[in-house]
């Protein structure tokens, strides 16, 4: 979509820099010029709320570790030592939670987006699923993160998570004792997560970068899911999308800056509080609320193997999403089956969540396991049979067209 | 440019690049080792061998949890009871008839004689480790403990994910695939033994 650079050096400087590095070409084409569907909604500003939410992360990350210590005697009482001592630790420690919390509330709300307009069908397959290894980094990233305040629910989460690979057959207790590299989660597990929550990301930038180049090859989807046909279509991203992006940005820190300010510890469990006892198992463990759905389906299924099975595949299924879906009409706001069904799967993903948070007893074990089929029956089942079955509405001829339509309602 | 020639019979150029990159893949294994077995137990780990438990001081019905390794151990003083609900349990309502007693032989089956070392079986001892996915179980409640009033006895609970053992530390409903393993341990007299 980006054709050849519109970009003319004025200053001699300019253009001998130019020829020896044409970055600022680069960056006007991708930031400035590039040509971008002129109808997108407030649902296409999650993307650059992801990217401020990963730098976010980074800076607060990297002043911690500047006060932190990673050792199983110390990193307890190191992060009292950041909440109590250290000048405004309190606020980058909350920042730095909270934030994990907010940056997946944000991707969530992008996949969701993603899987309503069908921004994964082609020519966007490769772009979706490089969307889904950023989604497996993040997990893992946050995963390690939360071992390494030493409290009860670090150490037991990092213990069960890490006890998912003892379920493959003859190598599994082989593999699990090299990711502790003892006998049980430890010393070395500690120092060997933080050294991989530091590393991962910078992993997670670099693969953003290839997102967004695979973003700008076939450029943005959009609400009506039709192509663009001419430049009437587009508008440059600067000024129209770096202010509406701007101003989601500043809408969605705001509500970030509520709970950092006034409920840091509401979306985290009271029990990190108690220092990591590797004798005694907290009554009821459960993990951050971003992995809950898939910790309901790991607990469904009764055959440790099988559990988790399921519960990576309900993950990895993600990546085959492009071809599953078989309807040749992009966007879900012109099919009337898929529109309902969509919704229907987005509320079996909240409540597969919930069971998560509960304790496996009485009926939440059976409900757990109706919403668990029904997650798998969506994907492979419900996407592909709806794309044949179905009869969609009429779609637009072109996005300038439905712009105008919409206006001379 | 011009083309790269063309030969239609092997070359030098051929040899070089075959043997080039064979040398540098076995490189690249050989060195891939020394960081994949990084991870594994280091010395020090390994160093922290055996623990010595003086089990004269637990009361019958008593249940202690010691750390060997870095996980918990349970040693439990079992009741009478205990034993006899262990033992009238039938091999075909196992979930997993393998006994997992690193004293007994690979595939010994689980009755409760063989789930203790020397036949003692006042003393059970095994991991306080939930074999699904690793946490520490609740003594004396489940379904397969021994109810006396409305107290339990023996029988093990796991918080996480809901797997129950019998008052043996044998599977019997949940996730959980195997019994509860007995780590290797010996008499040193009557009332002490040594684990590791």
């Amino acid at each position: 979509m980006s054709g050849p650079s519109k970009y003319q050096p004025t200053s001699a400087l300019g253009k001998w820099f130019h020829e020896r590095l044409p970055i600022v070409a680069f960056a006007k084409e991708t930031v400035v010029d590039f040509p971008t569907p002129k109808n997108l909604n407030y649902w296409w500003t999650f993307g650059g709320i992801l990217a401020v939410m990963m730098v976010v992360q980074i800076i607060t990350g990297i002043v911690l570790v500047m006060h932190y210590t990673p050792h199983v005697d110390m990193a307890f009482d190191s992060v009292e030592h950041i909440m109590r001592d250290v000048n405004y630790g309190w606020l980058m420690r909350y920042m730095h939670m909270t934030g994990a919390s907010f940056f997946f509330i944000a991707v969530y709300i992008h996949m969701f987006r993603g899987m309503y307009y069908g921004s994964y069908k082609a020519p966007r397959e490769v772009l979706w699923m490089i969307g889904v290894i950023i989604y497996l980094i993040m997990m893992a990233t946050a995963f390690m993160g939360y071992v390494l305040p030493w409290g009860q629910m670090s150490f037991w989460g990092a213990k069960v998570i890490t006890n998912l690979f003892s379920a493959i057959p003859f190598v599994g207790s082989s593999i699990t004792t090299w990711l502790w590299g003892g006998y049980s989660v430890d010393n070395p597990t500690l120092n060997r997560f933080f050294s991989l929550h530091y590393l991962l990301p910078f992993v997670l930038a670099a693969v953003v970068a290839l997102h967004i180049w695979a973003l700008h090859v076939p450029g943005n989807n959009n609400p009506t899911g039709i192509e663009v046909k001419s430049e009437k279509d587009t508008v440059p991203f600067h000024p129209y999308y770096t202010l509406k992006d701007g101003f989601a940005i500043v809408a969605f820190l705001i509500v970030y800056a509520l709970f950092v300010f006034y409920g840091p510890n509401y979306l985290g469990d009271a029990v990190n509080y108690v220092q990591a006892n590797p004798l005694s198992t907290p009554a009821h463990i459960k993990p951050e609320w971003y992995y809950l759905p898939f910790y309901a389906i790991l607990r469904s299924i009764p055959n440790k193997l099988l559990g988790v099975i399921a519960m990576f595949s309900s993950i990895l299924i993600l990546l085959f999403l492009p071809w599953l879906d078989t309807s040749r009409v992009r966007s879900g706001k012109y099919r009337p089956v898929f529109k309902l069904e969509f919704w229907v799967f987005a509320v079996v993903c909240v409540a597969l969540g919930y069971i998560g948070s509960r304790p496996p007893e009485g009926s939440f074990v059976f409900w757990g396991q109706v919403l668990t089929v029904y997650y798998f029956a969506h994907f492979i089942i419900f996407l592909p049979l709806m794309g044949l079955l179905e009869q969609p509405k009429q779609t637009p001829n072109s996005i300038s067209e439905d712009v105008l339509a919409q206006g001379q309602k | 440019m011009a083309d790269t020639a063309v030969h239609d019979t092997v070359n030098r150029r051929d040899f070089l690049m075959i043997a080039t990159g064979a040398v540098a893949g076995v490189g690249v294994v050989l060195t891939a080792w020394p960081f994949i077995n990084q991870m594994n137990p280091d010395a020090a780990v390994l160093a922290m061998a055996s623990i010595e438990v003086d089990i004269g001081a637990i009361a019958e019905g008593q249940e202690v949890i010691l750390k060997w390794r870095g996980n918990p151990v349970f040693v439990r003083h079992r009741t009478k009871a205990e034993i006899d609900a262990a033992k009238a349990v039938k091999m075909e309502e196992l979930k997993d008839p393998i006994a997992r007693n690193a004293n007994a032989k690979d595939n010994d089956s689980a009755t409760d004689e063989n789930r203790v070392v020397g036949g003692k079986e006042n003393f059970l001892v095994m991991m306080a480790v939930c074999t699904h996915l690793g946490c520490v179980p609740i003594g004396n409640s489940g379904e397969f403990a021994v109810v006396q009033g409305n107290a339990k006895t023996g029988g093990w609970f796991c918080p996480c994910h809901g797997s129950q053992y019998d008052t043996a530390g044998r599977i019997r409903k949940g996730p959980a695939p195997q019994n509860l393993d007995v780590p290797p341990y010996k008499y040193l007299s009557d009332s002490k033994i040594q684990i590791g």
